[in-house]
């Protein structure tokens, strides 16, 4: 199927972008069309107006801040998979890039993109999500920020207004800490089934975890941090029990999983205690036999 | 809908055209230049056929509105042979029967190709690995591995 036609924009900066999205109705930012152009083709959405970002300068890159890392909205996953920044300080988010799609959609899609669709499958979520990330927001009003606990409503919705451009996305970054992302494949998507990202805070000597976030994707009704995993964590020392005690709570409510005849609620905990235990292992640095 | 006016530059050449804002890169490609070399299979970036490099960046070209590559770099399969002689990538899926029905193998070696400008020393699930976005119905893939591994070890095929 054709996508729906619709009249086409090239913003040249994020004011301009905001003025077009302001000025016509039912307008939406387009970055790597890896999420839009599949649903338009299928009918799901057929925005009457798309604004092209892939114009405007400086929301390609990667840089060290004071806090941590800043990614440009247009960052694709290629980038920030092969990242030595990214790799370095914010594993989770190496890990999560490298495992969407194929190296084509990878080219294809970028990091804005991949959050700002609110796709309640897509990996980036997770990771972002356990690092404590945020998105930076530009619309009529100005800019300011969106915490990632605060960004996903759930069936392709998300706290980004219609009139907002999601500029960089933000990962803050302490001494101390570990990360990662672990992926179970969905085999006909290629999206993950469930998917999980880990990110821990030591003390100094590497024995008590002081900080956790745990956060899963994937077959849920939208990307989310798991808090009774973080509690079972946090303040816990550094051995194979806590990582026993977190893992017995890594389960979710039935109505929070998407229904789907090929992989039950009961199932998808099951992948999500065995994701998470794998996850857990890494970040923890503990051998599993 | 108004029709835009873009220009893209198909390995090397520049070409402007008018095209409705919904028209795919691959469609723009095939239909608007002629370039018919990277084929449309599933037209939901799921089989790579479409595959080419724009920018330097392999691409589904069916996952692409034309209009968003205004002034980009395309490169198609079309592309690789040099003065009519294939390039040694292409001899390699000769050489190794890379290839059957031939349906996947411009995606094939677009991916490929782009693949090999930065590999080093991959292992053969490595190869695999960077080729998992095309899928190919016809040779099971041991021969596309051997033809990629072959243009590593040893470039154009040595006559034997
Ligand atoms: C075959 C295929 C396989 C895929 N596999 C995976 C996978 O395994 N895991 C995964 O996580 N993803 C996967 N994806 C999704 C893909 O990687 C992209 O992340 C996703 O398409 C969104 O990024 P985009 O740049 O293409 O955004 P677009 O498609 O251009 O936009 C998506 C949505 O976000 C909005 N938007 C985009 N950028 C901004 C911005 N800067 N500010 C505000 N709003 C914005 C748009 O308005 C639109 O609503 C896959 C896609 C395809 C086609
Ligand atoms: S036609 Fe583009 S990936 Fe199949
Ligand atoms: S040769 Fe037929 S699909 Fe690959």
């Amino acid at each position: 199927m054709y996508a729906n036609d619709f009249e086409y924009y090239r913003a040249t900066s994020v004011a301009e972008a905001v003025e077009l999205l302001v000025s016509n109705e039912g307008a939406e930012p387009m970055a790597g069309s890896h999420g839009l152009l599949p649903r338009m083709r299928t009918g799901e959405e057929a925005p009457p107006v798309l604004v092209d970002i892939n114009g405007i300068d400086g929301l390609r890159s990667i840089e060290e801040t004071e806090a941590g890392l800043s990614i440009g909205a247009l960052t694709t996953h290629a980038e920030i998979a092969r990242s030595e920044l990214v790799q370095t300080h914010a594993p989770a988010l190496a890990v999560a890039a490298q495992a969407v799609g194929d190296i084509q959609v990878r080219n294809g899609g970028s990091i804005g993109g991949n959050l700002a669709h609110g796709d309640p499958r897509a990996d980036l979520p997770a990771a972002v999500l356990a690092l404590g990330g945020s998105v930076s927001v530009t619309g009529p009003d100005g800019s300011s920020s969106i915490d990632a606990t605060e960004l996903f409503h759930g069936d392709f919705k998300t706290e980004v207004g219609d009139h907002e451009i999601v500029t960089a996305v933000e990962i803050p970054v302490a001494a101390n800490t570990a990360s990662t992302y672990v992926k179970y494949r969905n085999p006909l998507s290629g999206y993950p089934l469930i998917g999980v990202g880990t990110w821990v805070q030591t003390d100094d000597g590497g024995e008590t975890i002081e900080a956790a976030r745990v956060a899963a994707t994937g077959n849920l009704v939208r990307s989310m941090r798991l808090e009774e995993v973080e509690n079972a964590l946090i303040g816990s020392a550094v051995d194979k029990s806590t990582i026993d005690a977190a893992v017995a709570e890594a389960a979710v409510d039935e109505e929070l999983y998407r229904q789907d005849p090929q992989a039950s609620a009961a199932y998808c905990n099951h992948l999500l205690a065995v994701r998470t235990a794998e996850a857990l292992d890494t970040v923890l640095a503990i051998e599993t036999n | 809908m108004s029709k835009q006016e873009i220009t893209l530059s198909v390995n090397g050449a520049t070409h402007e055209l008018h095209v409705e804002p919904r028209t795919l890169l691959v469609t723009a490609l095939r239909e608007e230049l002629g370039y018919t070399g990277a084929n449309v299979g599933c037209e939901t970036a799921r089989c790579g056929a479409c595959t080419v490099r724009v920018n330097g960046d392999a691409i589904k070209s069916c996952m692409q509105f034309a209009v968003q590559l205004d002034g980009a770099e395309i490169e198609t399969v079309e592309g690789l042979a040099e003065d009519g002689n294939l390039a040694p990538l292409q001899a390699q899926f000769q050489a190794h029967h890379g290839l059957q029905c031939g349906f996947c193998t411009p995606g094939m070696l677009m991916t490929a190709d782009t693949y090999l400008k930065d590999a080093e020393n991959p292992s053969r699930e490595e190869i695999r690995e960077a080729i998992e976005g095309n899928l190919c119905r016809c040779t099971g893939y041991h021969n596309i591995v051997d033809a990629i591994e072959a243009t590593l070890t040893e470039g154009a095929p040595t006559n034997e």
